[in-house]
């Protein structure tokens, strides 16, 4: 069973009565334990196709299955389930809690989940401590570096053990120092733990890390490379 | 998600955004403040004055003639001694029936003088009314029929002419004529206003003739128990009407009066309460619009939490809660500072107050409505936010 796959996704909006055709037929494989990166320059629907593809969206058209669950059927709260389920973000911003400490912080997918409080707070500080960041459990985000802050992201998005961890820009706030440790953490959990990986970025040498890489242009898959 | 999780997120976004929380909850801190505080002052002003007109005596039937309007002065009406022996007769019993005559006249001990209510009564007065002595004798049956020129002074105004000195036995000038004083009342404080401390009692025919008045403001009749009072008052009424036909008479009760009364404060405390409702209703309306703030303000918030798994209803209830939450505080401070404003009015001030539970449950309650109900609205934004518009908002 894939990880996630999508045959012919389209995703249309309509702005002001115009239609604007973000992806245009998407069909795409990613296995469990897979390490991928999506290409594209800006506005090539690389975007929408990581919205797609973690379940913050829905296909206008297309088959989307999400650790074999077939999208299309699923309520909007069945959908945030699975999110919660199979789906770890990192973000660009990375989108942490101002005023929250890094231990809360990480721990909040559990919140949804339903973990008591005591096993999430084990866990968040059993996933900070994996990325290196036992000493700043209660840390706020104003309070740490942007590397440290993205590491806390990272964490938070392995705590739930999803199958895929969507990246969308990683690195794009960092410096070329954290930027890399970023991407050593990642590599090294695709490695060690499995998780697959699906980095978006409009950097090449980002995306070198990745053994697969995967062109967008205009909607439309231009070329899918594996190394 | 667990309520209490959701409970404890919405605690914790009020504690971290304190000052603007606790500027939203002051609209309706003050809401529920004058709710509690009018209401506690519009019940204070009712048991007050229940407790001045039960203080009058028990089972009493004031008869006038004409029709009886709360808001007129009693009038100087068709009403005679000879009715009064009348009504004595058809109670059954004369003295359980005294009469009045009234004249505002200025009374002079050497050149101490005191405006006073001067009242022309009789012996039967005290079989009818509470009214306790404070020294001397109340008025006798001789004093009435041999129209003696003796008086009974109410505390007030013994205190302003004698001071400490014991006035009984001592002269009074009451418009121009000498009088003795038998008898001090009892300090009884006011009734509607009444100063009863600042009357004067005399006999009914004294005052008749000094005044030059030969009828009577009034009659009163002592009912023997209380399922007596209306049948009594029915039958006194219609037994006036036949005696004087074509004139009418009228009777009322202190249970009547009391209602007439309560009634209408009972109504002016309402449009207190309502007005403060009001305020209430205006302090909702801001815990709506910080809120719609609030959720503008968290769209990225929402947003993440959306894409780590939070339901559409998990966000909702964050934010119902939150709105609940800060509504709910400010009704507690709210109540807290009323409780704290009525005792403070009761002490010191004139004005009576009287804090009912009723009041304060109704304030928390329309309080926690408010919440729930100018709560909705932003909640539902919020809930209903796509996470990937959200995610995207700076």
């Amino acid at each position: 069973m894939s990880a996630l796959e999508a045959v012919d996704l389209v995703r249309t909006y309509r702005l002001d009565g115009v239609s604007v055709d973000a992806l245009r037929g998407v069909t795409l494989t990613v296995e469990p334990g897979e390490f991928a990166a999506i290409l594209g320059p800006s506005g090539s629907g690389k975007s929408t196709l990581m919205h797609l593809l973690g379940c913050l969206d829905r296909p206008t058209s297309g088959v989307l299955r999400v650790g074999g669950v077939e999208v299309a059927g699923l309520s909007d709260a069945e959908l945030a389930e699975l999110r919660n389920r199979t789906i770890g973000f990192v973000f660009q911003s990375f989108h942490l809690l101002a005023r929250t400490s890094a231990l809360e912080n990480v721990a909040l997918p559990l919140v949804y989940r339903g973990v008591p409080r005591a096993e999430r707070l084990a866990r968040a500080r059993a996933a900070l401590e994996s990325v290196g960041l036992g000493h700043r459990l209660d840390h706020r985000p104003s309070q740490m570096s942007g590397g440290e802050q993205q590491r806390v992201a990272i964490a938070r998005a392995l705590v739930g053990e999803p199958e895929v961890l969507l990246a969308d820009e990683p690195t794009g706030n960092l410096d070329t120092r954290n930027g890399s440790e970023v991407m050593r953490i990642l590599t090294s959990l695709n490695e060690e733990r499995g998780v697959a990986v699906v980095l978006v970025t409009h950097e090449p040498e980002i995306a070198a890390h990745a053994r697969r890489q995967i062109h967008v242009r205009d909607g439309l898959i231009e070329a899918d490379t594996r190394s | 998600m667990r309520r209490r999780e959701a409970f404890l997120i919405a605690l914790e976004a009020l504690r971290v955004n304190r000052m603007r929380s606790g500027l939203t909850m002051l609209g309706v801190i003050i809401g529920v403040l004058s709710v509690v505080i009018l209401v506690s002052v519009g019940t204070g002003a009712k048991d007050t004055i229940e407790r001045e007109i039960s203080g009058l005596g028990s089972n009493i039937i004031l008869v006038v003639a004409g029709r009886l309007n709360v808001a007129a002065a009693p009038t100087q009406g068709r009403l005679t001694l000879e009715d009064a022996a009348y009504v004595g007769r058809v109670v059954g019993d004369p003295s359980r029936v005294t009469v009045s005559l009234q004249s505002g006249e200025t009374v002079r001990v050497g050149q101490a003088e005191q405006f006073a209510t001067v009242v022309g009564t009789d012996h039967n007065l005290p079989n009818v009314f509470d009214r306790p002595l404070d020294k001397g004798r109340h008025l006798s049956e001789t004093d009435v029929d041999t129209r003696r020129r003796v008086a009974i002074l109410g505390a007030e105004v013994a205190d302003r002419l004698f001071g400490d000195v014991d006035p009984i036995g001592r002269q009074v000038s009451i418009a121009g004529a000498r009088f003795r004083v038998v008898g001090v009342y009892a300090t009884v404080g006011a009734t509607f206003g009444v100063a009863r401390d600042q009357e004067v009692h005399v006999p009914v025919t004294t005052a008749q003739r000094l005044f030059g008045l030969p009828r009577l403001n009034g009659i009163a009749v002592g009912a023997s128990g209380p399922d007596e009072v209306e049948p009594l008052q029915r039958r006194i009424v219609s037994a006036l009407e036949q005696r004087h036909p074509g004139e009418p008479f009228s009777a009322v009760t202190q249970t009547q009066l009391l209602g007439t009364i309560g009634t209408v404060i009972d109504m002016l405390t309402g449009v207190l309460a309502a007005i403060a409702g009001i305020a209430l209703l205006v302090g909702g309306v801001g815990v709506s619009n910080i809120m719609l703030v609030s959720v503008r303000e968290r769209t990225r918030e929402i947003g993440l939490r959306k894409a780590l798994g939070a339901r559409q209803r998990d966000v909702l209830t964050q934010f119902l809660i939150e709105a609940v939450l800060l509504t709910t505080i400010g009704g507690i401070i709210g109540i807290l500072l009323g409780v704290g404003g009525s005792l403070a009015i009761g002490a010191f001030t004139p004005v009576p107050t009287s804090i009912t539970w009723w009041s304060i449950a109704l304030a928390f309650c329309v309080s926690a409505a408010v919440g729930v109900f100018f709560g909705v609205a932003p909640a539902r934004r919020a809930g209903r936010l796509d996470p990937v518009v959200a995610l995207r908002a700076e």
